[in-house]
C-alpha cells in the first residue's frame, strides 16, 4: 500500500508566510497564520493560531488566541487561550496568555502574566482561586538541617 | 524518587534520571525555599524575578499563587556577555546588568536568584548585587545557594524547579568552576548592605541563604 506523506501540521489549512518573505508592517488574519519568514510590525489574529515556525523572525508585538513558537520573537505575546514555546524557540518579550507552555531548551526573558479568561456566569457562584497547598510545618527534612540567621 | 533525597553524586546513580540528553536531576527538601514562600505567599500579585531561567514546573507554582513571573536566565547572559573573558571589565559589567537587570519601571517583592552569585568575580559581584539591591523593594527576599566545598575545583550548576513549597528538583545544566566560595562569615560581608541574612547549612554543601532587603 503506498504510503501518503501527510502534509505538515504547521501549514495545513491556513495562511503561510514563507521563509524568504519579509514583510514590514501590521499583519491582520481571521484565519490562522504560519510564519516561518522575517516579520517586523505587528500580528494580530483574532480567535485564531499563529504559529511562529523554526525559521521565522518576528520583532513584532502578536496577539492571537493560540501562539505557539518554534522560532525567534522579539516583542510582547498576547495569547487569549495558550502560548507555547516549543524547544530552540527564543521568545524575549513580555507574556500575558491564560495558559503557558514552556518546553525545556527553550530560552524566555521577559514576564509572564497570567490572565484567566472569565468565567461564565452562574448565579451564587464564585471565581475559583488559584490552588495553593496548605504551608507545612517546618520540618527537618534531610538537606536541610542547621538555620542561622545574621541581623545587620 | 522520594522527596528529600540528597543531591545525586556519581555514588548515587540508582536515584538518577536522565531530563534533557545529559541532565541529572534529583529532588531535595529546601528549608529556603519553604521559608521564601512562607514571606512571599500572603498576598497575590507580587513580583518575583526568577534568575534561573524559564521551567514550566516555577511558572505554575509562582503564577498559581497569583503572583507575576519575571524570568531571566542569568548564567546563560553571563556567559553570552562575558565569553569567558575578564569579569571585571567595566563596560561588559554595564552590559550585563543592562541585560540582565535592567528593570526601570519594575520593583521585585522577591527574588530567586538561585546558585548564580558564585560564579561571579568580585568586581561583577559587588555590582550585581548593588542593582539587585535596587530593584526589589524593602523587606523583600532573595533566595540564593552557594556550594560550601572550599577545595572543589568545579561544582555541578543547576536549575532549579519548585515541586511544592518545600522540595526543589535540582536538574544539572554541568558543571562550572566557581569564581568565589564562601563560607558563612564571607556570606555575612557580602550581603552586609542588607537587612538580615539566614543559612540554612545542608548535608549536600550546598548552602542555601535567605537574605532581607
Amino acid at each position: 500500500m503506498p504510503f501518503k506523506t501527510p502534509e505538515p501540521e504547521s501549514t495545513r489549512g491556513q495562511a503561510s508566510i514563507g521563509k524568504a518573505v519579509k514583510i514590514n508592517g501590521q499583519i491582520y488574519s481571521k484565519e490562522d497564520l504560519y510564519v516561518d519568514g522575517d516579520v517586523e510590525g505587528t500580528i494580530e489574529l483574532q480567535e485564531h493560531r499563529l504559529t511562529i515556525g523554526p525559521n521565522g523572525k518576528v520583532h513584532s508585538s502578536v496577539k492571537a488566541r493560540e501562539v505557539v513558537i518554534l522560532g525567534n520573537v522579539q516583542g510582547n505575546v498576547d495569547a487569549s487561550d495558550k502560548l507555547e514555546i516549543r524547544k530552540d524557540a527564543r521568545l524575549v518579550g513580555d507574556i500575558k496568555t491564560a495558559r503557558i507552555i514552556i518546553e525545556d531548551g527553550a530560552y524566555f526573558k521577559g514576564s509572564i502574566d497570567i490572565v484567566k479568561p472569565e468565567p461564565a456566569k452562574a448565579s451564587g457562584s464564585t471565581p475559583p482561586r488559584p490552588q495553593q497547598s496548605a504551608p507545612a510545618p517546618a520540618s527537618n527534612a534531610q538537606g536541610a538541617a542547621v538555620a542561622a540567621e545574621v541581623k545587620h | 524518587m522520594s522527596p528529600g533525597a540528597a543531591v545525586l553524586t556519581p555514588s548515587q546513580p540508582s536515584t538518577a534520571t536522565t531530563l534533557f540528553d545529559r541532565e541529572v536531576v534529583s529532588t531535595r527538601a529546601s528549608r529556603g525555599l519553604e521559608q521564601f514562600f512562607t514571606y512571599v505567599r500572603g498576598q497575590a500579585g507580587l513580583s518575583i524575578l526568577d534568575l534561573a531561567g524559564a521551567s514550566q514546573e516555577n511558572i505554575n507554582f509562582i503564577t498559581n499563587l497569583g503572583h507575576k513571573l519575571y524570568s531571566e536566565d542569568f548564567v546563560r547572559s553571563l556567559d553570552d556577555v562575558f565569553r569567558g573573558e575578564d569579569q571585571s571589565n567595566a563596560s561588559r559589567i554595564e552590559q550585563f546588568l543592562r541585560h540582565t537587570l535592567n528593570f526601570e519601571n519594575e520593583r521585585f517583592d522577591g527574588v530567586l536568584v538561585w546558585d548564580v552569585l558564585q560564579y561571579m568575580t568580585p568586581t561583577l559581584l559587588t555590582a550585581t548585587l548593588e542593582r539587585l539591591r535596587t530593584i526589589v523593594r524593602p523587606q523583600s527576599y532573595l533566595l540564593t545557594y552557594f556550594h560550601s566545598d572550599e577545595k572543589a575545583q568545579q561544582v555541578p550548576f543547576y536549575s532549579f524547579r519548585i515541586q511544592d513549597q518545600q522540595h526543589l528538583l535540582l536538574a544539572q545544566r554541568g558543571m562550572r568552576k566557581p569564581a568565589q566560595i564562601f563560607n558563612n562569615r564571607s556570606l555575612e560581608k557580602l550581603f552586609q548592605q542588607f537587612e538580615s541574612v539566614k543559612f540554612f547549612l545542608t548535608r549536600e554543601q550546598l548552602r542555601e541563604v535567605i537574605v532581607r532587603r
